[in-house]
């Protein structure tokens, strides 16, 4: 049913952000630190073990494969939603600050992505935004 | 009747951001196709439209939210809000796979690293640059070039002015506002179209607002690689900014 890969998908997020609170306040902040990554690491090893055991239906899959494809809508929101107008009140300091670390950033990509690199192809498995009825 | 129509919008909030985001993603594309020819892709523009309604927002309320400071748009605020996007960047990970992962582990580790130092340096060049000379507004604004949340954190901690908070946030909000809009530009001159290099630019630029939005308009299949690591980002940032970088500016600069 298609709950169940939501309700999976809760379950993850839930222990991640829980995780991440404990890690935060064991080196003294208030804050989750990494607790979404550490709830999509959970979420790839889990959905990794239930297809290998052929536990996951496509159904539930279509829960999870909805959310998934509802992010760019929510990342929109979210772009609406910013503070735009303080951003552009810093002035000149806040802009320059904000353009040289993004654009020193980028130009460290090439240099990092190329540590330990062997070949690296795009994998077109089932998941993500993709169509999920494509599976055999 | 406008009043009913205002009260329906209201009492809905949510369903009138499915509805407006759904129209805007829309609007989006047929630019995206008649203009640019489908150069710059939809996503892409869908993005900075919503900044520019978040900017008539932010002008017309005065509020910190954007077009979710409109009464009639608050549903923009549950929408996009933290709880939301969380939950649909945990469901990206459904597409990624476990072994880019592992393979990228080690690139991963050391991007947050130097992302979060390189963003941390020029934040205090520039601050210097500028005439800021004591250590506690260096390392506050240095801290606001990584992410506007570990801006804050730390000057908190460290008691800088609240002009010099302000400005930190400023900084984070341009990076990540940039990194919203530049990605898809930049991506093939950085050769961002694989997960490895994904992994590496959400630890390099970690703003995980800016990373999730500039890789979805680039390939949504990036998605997940990028987040990952960028979710790290703010946690690490929050961590050194404070305590290590604070006691290493502070031998630099003197107190």
């Amino acid at each position: 049913m298609v709950i169940y890969g939501v309700a999976l998908l809760s379950i993850c997020l839930l222990i991640g952000v829980l995780l991440g609170k404990l890690l935060g306040v064991s080196i003294g902040i208030d804050a989750n630190v990494g607790g979404v990554g550490i709830a999509m690491v959970f979420l790839v090893l889990l959905v990794d073990y239930l297809k290998k055991n052929k536990k996951l239906n496509i159904k539930s899959q279509e829960g999870m494969a909805f959310w998934g494809a509802m992010y760019i809508p929510i990342v929109i929101a979210m772009a609406a939603k910013q503070n735009v107008v303080a951003a552009l009140d810093g002035g000149p300091i806040a802009l320059l600050a904000g353009v040289t670390t993004v654009i020193v950033s980028w130009a460290m990509v090439p240099v990092l992505s190329n540590i330990g690199r062997d070949k690296s192809i795009l994998n077109e498995e089932l998941g993500g935004t993709g169509d999920v009825r494509n599976v055999k | 009747m406008l009043e009913m129509l205002s009260n329906t919008f209201t009492e809905n909030g949510l369903i009138v951001s499915f509805a407006v985001i759904g129209i805007t993603i829309y609007l989006s594309y047929i630019i995206s196709d008649k203009l640019t020819k489908g150069k710059i892709h939809g996503s892409a523009i869908a993005i900075i439209l919503g900044l520019v309604l978040a900017y008539i927002g932010g002008i017309n309320t005065g509020g910190e939210q954007g077009l979710a400071d409109i009464g009639i748009f608050t549903g923009i605020g549950l929408m996009g809000g933290g709880m939301l996007r969380d939950f649909a960047i945990v469901a990206t990970a459904f597409g990624a796979s476990l072994d880019e992962i592992k393979k990228a582990g080690l690139p991963g580790i050391i991007s947050l690293f130097a992302g979060v130092i390189i963003s941390f340096v020029i934040g205090v060049i520039i601050a210097f640059a500028f005439g800021y000379t004591d250590a506690v507004s260096l390392t506050t604004i240095g801290a606001g070039a990584t992410t506007y949340i570990v801006g804050p954190v730390t000057g908190t901690a460290l008691g800088a002015s609240s002009e010099v908070i302000a400005l930190s946030i400023a900084a984070g909000l341009i990076k990540s506002i940039l990194t919203m809009i530049g990605t898809p530009f930049i991506a093939k001159y950085i050769g961002l179209d694989n997960p490895r290099s994904a992994i590496v630019y959400g630890g390099l630029m970690g703003t995980t607002s800016g990373v999730a939005g500039g890789l979805a308009a680039t390939d949504p299949k990036l998605v997940p690689y990028g987040a990952m690591t960028a979710t790290f980002y703010t946690g690490l940032g929050c961590l050194i900014a404070p305590s290590v970088l604070f006691l290493v500016t502070r031998a630099v600069f003197g107190s």
